[in-house]
Protein backbone atom coordinates (compact mmCIF):
# COMPACT_ATOMS: atom_id res chain seq x y z
CA UNK A 1 0.00 0.00 0.00
CA UNK A 2 0.98 3.49 -0.95
CA UNK A 3 0.92 6.59 1.48
CA UNK A 4 -2.69 7.42 -0.22
CA UNK A 5 -4.08 4.05 0.48
CA UNK A 6 -2.96 3.52 3.77
CA UNK A 7 -4.17 6.66 5.07
CA UNK A 8 -7.20 6.21 2.78
CA UNK A 9 -7.58 2.96 4.72
CA UNK A 10 -7.15 4.99 8.48
CA UNK A 11 -10.17 7.34 7.15
CA UNK A 12 -12.13 3.83 6.39
CA UNK A 13 -11.78 2.33 9.62
CA UNK A 14 -12.48 5.32 11.88
CA UNK A 15 -16.02 5.73 9.62
CA UNK A 16 -16.57 2.60 10.24
CA UNK A 17 -16.35 2.58 13.79
CA UNK A 18 -18.06 5.78 13.97
CA UNK A 19 -21.07 4.43 11.46
CA UNK A 20 -21.62 1.70 14.20
CA UNK A 21 -21.04 3.99 17.11
CA UNK A 22 -23.79 6.15 15.39
CA UNK A 23 -26.46 3.11 14.83
CA UNK A 24 -25.58 2.11 18.61
CA UNK A 25 -26.37 5.30 19.87
CA UNK A 26 -29.18 5.98 17.86
CA UNK A 27 -31.21 3.15 20.28
CA UNK A 28 -28.95 3.72 23.16
CA UNK A 29 -29.04 7.56 23.25
CA UNK A 30 -27.93 7.63 27.11
CA UNK A 31 -24.75 5.53 26.76
CA UNK A 32 -22.09 8.18 27.99
CA UNK A 33 -19.35 5.28 27.18
CA UNK A 34 -20.34 5.01 23.78
CA UNK A 35 -20.42 8.45 23.27
CA UNK A 36 -17.29 9.57 24.30
CA UNK A 37 -15.93 7.04 22.16
CA UNK A 38 -18.10 8.90 19.15
CA UNK A 39 -16.72 11.86 20.21
CA UNK A 40 -12.99 10.46 20.66
CA UNK A 41 -13.14 9.05 16.65
CA UNK A 42 -15.04 12.38 15.17
CA UNK A 43 -11.72 14.31 16.58
CA UNK A 44 -9.98 11.51 14.89
CA UNK A 45 -11.73 11.54 11.48
CA UNK A 46 -11.73 15.11 11.26
CA UNK A 47 -7.33 15.21 11.66
CA UNK A 48 -7.65 12.30 8.83
CA UNK A 49 -10.07 14.09 6.71
CA UNK A 50 -8.30 17.26 7.16
CA UNK A 51 -4.56 16.05 6.22
CA UNK A 52 -6.25 14.24 3.15
CA UNK A 53 -8.06 16.64 1.54
CA UNK A 54 -4.73 18.63 1.74
CA UNK A 55 -2.65 15.96 0.28
CA UNK A 56 -4.80 14.69 -2.14
CA UNK A 57 -7.33 16.69 -3.14
CA UNK A 58 -11.28 16.61 -2.06
CA UNK A 59 -12.72 13.77 -0.09
CA UNK A 60 -16.09 15.12 -0.28
CA UNK A 61 -18.05 17.80 -2.66
CA UNK A 62 -20.08 20.84 -2.15
CA UNK A 63 -17.77 22.33 0.10
CA UNK A 64 -17.33 19.76 2.76
CA UNK A 65 -13.36 19.47 1.97
CA UNK A 66 -11.58 22.52 0.70
CA UNK A 67 -9.59 22.23 -2.93
CA UNK A 68 -6.81 24.04 -1.98
CA UNK A 69 -4.32 23.92 -5.59
CA UNK A 70 -6.84 23.59 -8.48
CA UNK A 71 -10.20 21.93 -8.95
CA UNK A 72 -8.99 18.33 -7.99
CA UNK A 73 -12.71 17.25 -7.06
CA UNK A 74 -12.66 15.72 -10.56
CA UNK A 75 -9.20 14.00 -10.47
CA UNK A 76 -9.62 9.99 -11.06
CA UNK A 77 -9.23 7.56 -10.17
CA UNK A 78 -12.91 7.32 -8.88
CA UNK A 79 -13.86 4.56 -6.02
CA UNK A 80 -15.03 2.11 -8.52
CA UNK A 81 -11.56 2.62 -10.46
CA UNK B 1 -19.97 6.56 0.06
CA UNK B 2 -22.07 9.07 1.01
CA UNK B 3 -23.40 10.93 3.96
CA UNK B 4 -26.42 12.95 5.01
CA UNK B 5 -26.95 16.58 6.30
CA UNK B 6 -29.67 16.81 8.30
CA UNK B 7 -31.46 19.86 6.17
CA UNK B 8 -33.15 20.85 3.09
CA UNK B 9 -31.44 22.38 0.23
CA UNK B 10 -33.68 25.19 0.28
CA UNK B 11 -36.04 26.27 3.01
CA UNK B 12 -39.99 24.25 2.20
CA UNK B 13 -42.66 26.60 3.73
CA UNK B 14 -46.24 25.06 2.73
CA UNK B 15 -49.42 26.16 3.91
CA UNK B 16 -52.00 23.87 4.63
CA UNK B 17 -54.98 25.07 2.63
CA UNK B 18 -53.84 23.64 -0.66
CA UNK B 19 -53.84 19.63 -0.30
CA UNK B 20 -54.86 18.61 -3.49
CA UNK B 21 -51.47 19.75 -4.40
CA UNK B 22 -49.90 16.46 -2.60
CA UNK B 23 -51.61 14.49 -5.04
CA UNK B 24 -50.18 16.28 -8.26
CA UNK B 25 -46.48 16.77 -6.60
CA UNK B 26 -46.52 12.99 -6.23
CA UNK B 27 -44.87 13.37 -10.36
CA UNK B 28 -41.90 14.84 -9.39
CA UNK B 29 -41.54 12.03 -6.31
CA UNK B 30 -42.09 8.54 -8.22
CA UNK B 31 -43.38 10.37 -11.34
CA UNK B 32 -41.52 9.17 -15.30
CA UNK B 33 -39.57 13.04 -14.88
CA UNK B 34 -39.19 12.91 -10.94
CA UNK B 35 -36.23 13.60 -8.65
CA UNK B 36 -35.81 10.31 -7.83
CA UNK B 37 -35.57 8.85 -11.16
CA UNK B 38 -33.02 11.86 -12.05
CA UNK B 39 -31.18 10.92 -9.23
CA UNK B 40 -31.11 7.01 -10.20
CA UNK B 41 -30.16 7.88 -13.66
CA UNK B 42 -27.13 9.90 -12.74
CA UNK B 43 -25.69 7.81 -10.17
CA UNK B 44 -25.97 5.06 -12.56
CA UNK B 45 -24.69 6.14 -15.49
CA UNK B 46 -21.47 7.65 -14.42
CA UNK B 47 -19.45 4.47 -14.33
CA UNK B 48 -19.09 3.86 -17.71
CA UNK B 49 -18.34 8.17 -18.56
CA UNK B 50 -15.44 8.64 -20.32
CA UNK B 51 -14.45 12.17 -19.07
CA UNK B 52 -13.67 12.94 -14.65
CA UNK B 53 -15.84 16.14 -15.81
CA UNK B 54 -18.67 14.00 -16.37
CA UNK B 55 -17.88 11.22 -14.10
CA UNK B 56 -17.97 14.29 -11.49
CA UNK B 57 -21.18 16.07 -12.45
CA UNK B 58 -22.88 12.98 -12.59
CA UNK B 59 -22.22 11.84 -9.15
CA UNK B 60 -22.24 15.62 -7.81
CA UNK B 61 -26.25 16.25 -9.50
CA UNK B 62 -27.44 12.57 -8.87
CA UNK B 63 -26.54 13.96 -5.13
CA UNK B 64 -28.12 17.27 -5.37
CA UNK B 65 -31.88 14.87 -6.87
CA UNK B 66 -31.34 13.34 -3.71
CA UNK B 67 -31.62 16.42 -1.64
CA UNK B 68 -34.64 17.49 -4.31
CA UNK B 69 -36.01 14.13 -3.54
CA UNK B 70 -36.21 15.14 0.16
CA UNK B 71 -37.83 18.63 -0.63
CA UNK B 72 -40.73 17.20 -2.61
CA UNK B 73 -41.24 14.57 -0.11
CA UNK B 74 -41.57 17.46 2.93
CA UNK B 75 -44.09 18.73 0.55
CA UNK B 76 -46.28 16.21 0.43
CA UNK B 77 -45.77 15.56 4.22
CA UNK B 78 -46.15 19.11 5.49
CA UNK B 79 -49.81 18.57 3.28
CA UNK B 80 -51.05 15.28 4.08
CA UNK B 81 -49.50 14.53 7.80
CA UNK B 82 -52.61 15.78 9.66
CA UNK B 83 -55.09 14.88 6.79
CA UNK B 84 -58.14 12.50 8.17
CA UNK B 85 -59.69 9.82 5.92
CA UNK B 86 -61.96 12.27 4.19
CA UNK B 87 -59.68 15.13 3.54
CA UNK B 88 -57.07 12.51 1.68
CA UNK B 89 -60.24 11.43 -0.34
CA UNK B 90 -61.38 14.99 -1.43
CA UNK B 91 -57.90 15.42 -2.28
CA UNK B 92 -57.59 12.63 -4.54
CA UNK B 93 -55.65 10.57 -2.31
CA UNK B 94 -58.35 8.19 -0.85
CA UNK B 95 -56.74 5.35 -2.47
CA UNK B 96 -53.32 6.06 -1.19
CA UNK B 97 -55.10 6.29 2.12
CA UNK B 98 -56.97 3.05 1.87
CA UNK B 99 -53.26 1.16 0.79
CA UNK B 100 -50.93 2.92 3.04
CA UNK B 101 -52.86 5.61 5.32
CA UNK B 102 -51.07 9.20 5.19
CA UNK B 103 -47.60 7.26 4.58
CA UNK B 104 -45.86 8.46 1.40
CA UNK B 105 -44.49 5.88 -1.43
CA UNK B 106 -42.24 6.33 -4.70
CA UNK B 107 -45.11 6.54 -6.87
CA UNK B 108 -46.67 8.79 -9.57
CA UNK B 109 -49.89 11.10 -8.87
CA UNK B 110 -52.03 7.66 -9.97
CA UNK B 111 -50.68 5.86 -7.66
CA UNK B 112 -48.38 4.09 -10.28
CA UNK B 113 -44.67 3.05 -8.08
CA UNK B 114 -41.79 4.54 -9.48
CA UNK B 115 -39.96 1.97 -11.95
CA UNK B 116 -36.44 1.82 -13.00
CA UNK B 117 -37.71 1.81 -16.97
CA UNK B 118 -38.55 5.40 -16.87
CA UNK B 119 -34.39 5.40 -16.85
CA UNK B 120 -32.03 4.55 -18.93
CA UNK B 121 -28.42 3.95 -19.70
CA UNK B 122 -26.01 3.13 -23.04
CA UNK B 123 -22.27 3.02 -22.03
CA UNK B 124 -22.34 5.53 -25.20
CA UNK B 125 -21.60 9.32 -23.10
CA UNK B 126 -23.26 10.91 -26.05
CA UNK B 127 -26.70 8.93 -25.79
CA UNK B 128 -26.36 9.02 -21.95
CA UNK B 129 -25.80 12.88 -21.90
CA UNK B 130 -28.43 13.70 -24.58
CA UNK B 131 -30.93 11.83 -21.96
CA UNK B 132 -29.98 13.83 -19.60
CA UNK B 133 -30.81 17.10 -21.33
CA UNK B 134 -34.00 16.05 -22.20
CA UNK B 135 -34.54 14.56 -18.85
CA UNK B 136 -33.73 17.78 -17.20
CA UNK B 137 -36.39 19.86 -19.88
CA UNK B 138 -38.91 17.55 -19.02
CA UNK B 139 -38.77 18.15 -15.09
CA UNK B 140 -38.48 21.80 -15.82
CA UNK B 141 -41.90 22.05 -17.92
CA UNK B 142 -43.58 19.82 -14.95
CA UNK B 143 -42.70 22.23 -12.63
CA UNK B 144 -44.13 24.71 -14.84
CA UNK B 145 -47.17 22.56 -14.86
CA UNK B 146 -47.13 22.72 -10.86
CA UNK B 147 -46.12 26.05 -9.97
CA UNK B 148 -49.24 27.11 -12.30
CA UNK B 149 -51.49 24.86 -10.08
CA UNK B 150 -51.23 26.70 -7.23
CA UNK B 151 -51.62 29.87 -5.40
CA UNK B 152 -49.76 29.17 -1.82
CA UNK B 153 -46.92 31.15 -1.86
CA UNK B 154 -44.63 28.94 -0.06
CA UNK B 155 -45.20 26.02 -2.54
CA UNK B 156 -44.41 28.65 -5.40
CA UNK B 157 -41.64 29.72 -3.89
CA UNK B 158 -40.18 25.86 -3.28
CA UNK B 159 -41.33 25.11 -6.90
CA UNK B 160 -39.18 27.75 -8.86
CA UNK B 161 -36.35 26.69 -6.67
CA UNK B 162 -36.19 23.14 -8.20
CA UNK B 163 -37.33 24.80 -11.49
CA UNK B 164 -34.33 26.76 -11.54
CA UNK B 165 -32.40 24.09 -10.77
CA UNK B 166 -33.06 21.95 -13.86
CA UNK B 167 -31.97 24.64 -15.83
CA UNK B 168 -28.33 24.85 -14.80
CA UNK B 169 -27.92 21.13 -14.51
CA UNK B 170 -29.35 21.40 -18.48
CA UNK B 171 -26.47 23.84 -18.70
CA UNK B 172 -23.95 21.77 -17.49
CA UNK B 173 -25.27 18.46 -18.85
CA UNK B 174 -24.70 20.48 -22.21
CA UNK B 175 -21.12 21.31 -21.37
CA UNK B 176 -20.43 17.99 -20.14
CA UNK B 177 -21.14 16.96 -23.57
CA UNK B 178 -19.32 19.30 -24.75
CA UNK B 179 -16.05 18.28 -23.16
CA UNK B 180 -16.96 14.21 -24.29
CA UNK B 181 -17.09 15.15 -27.78
CA UNK B 182 -13.60 16.76 -27.89
CA UNK B 183 -12.48 14.19 -26.01
CA UNK B 184 -13.82 11.40 -28.66
CA UNK B 185 -12.93 13.83 -31.56
CA UNK B 186 -9.42 13.73 -29.93
CA UNK B 187 -8.64 10.32 -29.66
CA UNK B 188 -9.74 9.74 -33.20
CA UNK B 189 -6.70 11.89 -34.00
CA UNK B 190 -4.16 10.02 -32.05
FE1 LIG C 1 -32.23 18.01 -12.18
Amino acid sequence: MNDKEILLRSIQEVEFALLELNLYLDTHRYDRLALMEYNYYAQNLMMLKYNFDMKYGPLMNFGFSPSVDGWRWIEGPWPWE
Amino acid sequence: MWVYEKKLQYPVKVGKCDMRMAKYLYTQYGGPDGELGAAIRYLNQRYTMPTNEAKGLLTDIGTEELAHVEMICTMIYQLTKDATPQQMEEAGLGTNYAIRANALFPADPNGVPWTASYIQAHSDPVTDLTENMAAEQKARAAYENLISMTDDHGMRDALKFLREREVVHFQRFGEALRIVQEYQAAKKIF
